[in-house]
């Protein structure tokens, strides 16, 4: 009951630090920053997805950057039959996520724990060498993009800023939708199979439909984050699907803290930040990395949420 | 006319026969009691007739639909509802959530993705009523895996009871219970009797005797005899095979 109010007040300063961000980068004149920045707000976006999942649906998916590939590619692959619209590009990615996400949720939820991190992990590989062998959009290598998406036709978001703005809107739109999925009747179904499987089927529900219908939702939002990443770099490559990268999205919520959706978007923020200062510092900060994971898991339970819930 | 009607139910484990060729006709309006050792089937009977079990052959009828091979889930909603031997919770849920999900799932869809469910005055109002039914609506907003052994027990009942069945199969509701609890749950039972059909399993025979309108007993997977708890306690049979000396005082 405490959480609440303290997560809306955290989610305040959060979401007020990132609006202002442009603001501070101009006034220290780092362009940088802002680049830094879309990248940090497309994986708050990703990892705000995979929480959902894995946080009140009890569904570790080790394959989510097969999400930010599908997202992404649908950058390149549309932008090339010279569809260029960013609203067309995200709706082009959650049909291609959603059709992804039916097909291989739908196997996966047959299994549970283990396997199903196997399983999940099994078809995101399957969809990365689908993509290492599309030669036609440069194959392992990918392929550059000669422009960003338009808004309503107008190439705005060649403004660095403006595609901060955006990823930004993005986020936040999605930061309150999915509060409001965990507060609502299908949220409760959702995390009471979590708790208790069984239970929940003796009281008339059968939890795989809901199960897969949010591993839906997961993979679509998360294919948003891969349109904003390929807009981002102005790249796509089978890279973004690596398996590498699903890890990284898993240690962004746990390192966030699992299960309150906020921990998601701060997990990204502070672990994406990590790794551009202690690579400054040294090219071993994987190492310094890894330490801090251990110490803030080993202390709390809850990750970085837990360290600031425990102060209020 | 009979509510539930179980023939020929058949179900083995390996080599043994846990159900074996089972009979049992339960009527609308009446506690059936099934009584039985450890051991004789009693909470597989249950699991077979909640469908969390499959069954290896026969046939369960409930208000004259065929209800093998239906998931649980939706002979829940049929109106079949059951309680757990072992208490089966949300434990990070409340007790007012715990039965509120469960109101939930007999009204309307839970495919609503936005608005808040912890304002629908309608889940809240059925779950609260259920916990004041069974004697722990003071302790609503307490985290279920906190609540006492007891009070777990209560929190069981509640849950199957907001499911709104016209069937209710209670497996062991008075286990770990003593005392007021105890007390409290057979007094709920009895007020159940006239508003649905209860199917009961309880080692409690004093509980058994007092409540049941009818009685099962069952030994090695079959029904060795049904009867009023009278019959059953006169029955040579039973008392050969189960009750022994100690119902004579019962």
């Amino acid at each position: 009951m405490r959480l609440i109010p303290t997560r809306a007040w955290a989610a305040t300063l959060l979401f007020a630090a990132f609006a202002a961000l442009p603001l501070i980068a101009a006034a220290l004149d780092d362009a940088y920053l802002v680049v830094i920045a879309t990248r940090i707000l497309a994986y708050a976006i990703a990892a705000l997805a995979l929480d959902l999942i894995l946080g009140y649906g009890g569904m570790v998916s080790f394959g989510h950057a097969a999400y930010l590939g599908i997202g992404a590619y649908s950058v390149a692959i549309l932008s090339r039959a010279g569809i260029t619209d960013l609203s067309l590009h995200i709706l082009g990615a959650i049909a291609g996520a959603a059709i992804f996400a039916v097909i291989t949720g739908a196997i996966s939820l047959r299994t549970k724990g283990i396997y199903f991190i196997m399983i999940t992990l099994a078809f995101a590989q399957m969809a990365y060498f689908f993509f290492v062998s599309l030669s036609a959009y440069g194959g392992d290598d990918g392929v550059t993009l000669s422009t960003r998406s338009t808004l309503f036709g107008q190439p705005v978001l060649e403004d660095d800023t403006a595609l901060y703005y955006t990823a930004f809107a993005i986020l936040l739109g999605l930061y309150l939708t999915a509060v409001a999925v965990t507060r609502s009747r299908f949220g409760r179904v959702l995390t009471g199979a979590r708790e208790n499987p069984v239970r929940m089927q003796a009281i008339g529900f059968s939890p795989f439909r809901y199960q897969l219908t949010a591993f839906v939702i997961s993979g679509c939002m998360t294919s948003i984050a891969g349109v904003m990443l390929a807009n981002q770099a102005s790249f796509v490559s089978p890279a973004y699907m690596d398996w590498h990268r699903s890890g990284e999205l898993v240690v962004m919520v746990v390192f966030g803290g699992i299960g309150n959706l906020l921990g998601a978007v701060a997990g990204a923020t502070i672990a994406l930040l990590l790794e551009e200062w202690l690579a400054v510092l040294t090219e071993h900060w994987p190492l310094l990395f890894g330490l801090i994971l251990v110490l803030v898991v080993l202390y709390s339970r809850d990750g970085l949420t837990g360290f600031f819930r425990r102060r209020l | 006319m009979s509510l539930l009607d179980v023939r020929n139910l058949r179900k083995s484990y390996g080599a043994l026969k846990v159900t074996d060729d089972l009979n049992l006709s339960v009527d609308e309006g009446e506690l059936h009691a099934i009584i039985g050792p450890n051991g004789a089937g009693k909470s597989t009977l249950i699991a077979q007739l909640s469908g969390q079990a499959g069954s290896d052959g026969g046939s369960v009828r409930f208000d004259g639909t065929d209800m093998m091979g239906m998931p649980m889930h939706k002979r829940v909603r049929a109106g079949m509802s059951r309680s757990f031997q072992i208490t089966s919770i949300l434990p990070g849920f409340t007790a007012l959530e715990n039965v509120a999900v469960a109101a939930q799932a007999g009204q309307g869809s839970s495919f609503r993705f936005l608005a808040p469910v912890a304002d629908e005055a309608a889940l809240n109002d059925a779950a609260l009523a259920a916990l004041a039914r069974v004697g722990i609506d003071d302790r609503a907003f307490v985290k279920a895996g906190s609540l006492s052994h007891g009070e777990k027990r209560q929190l069981e009942l509640a849950i199957a009871l907001a499911t709104r069945p016209r069937l209710l199969l209670l497996d062991e509701p008075l286990a770990g219970t003593s005392g007021a609890e105890a007390d409290r749950l057979v007094e709920v039972m009895r007020s159940l009797k006239s508003e649905l059909t209860l199917v009961l399993i309880e080692h409690d025979m004093d509980a058994v005797f007092s409540l049941a309108d009818r009685i099962s007993v069952l030994v090695y997977g079959r029904i060795i005899a049904t009867g009023s708890p009278d019959q059953i306690r006169s029955d040579p049979k039973v008392r050969a095979a189960y009750l022994g000396e100690e119902t004579e005082d019962a």
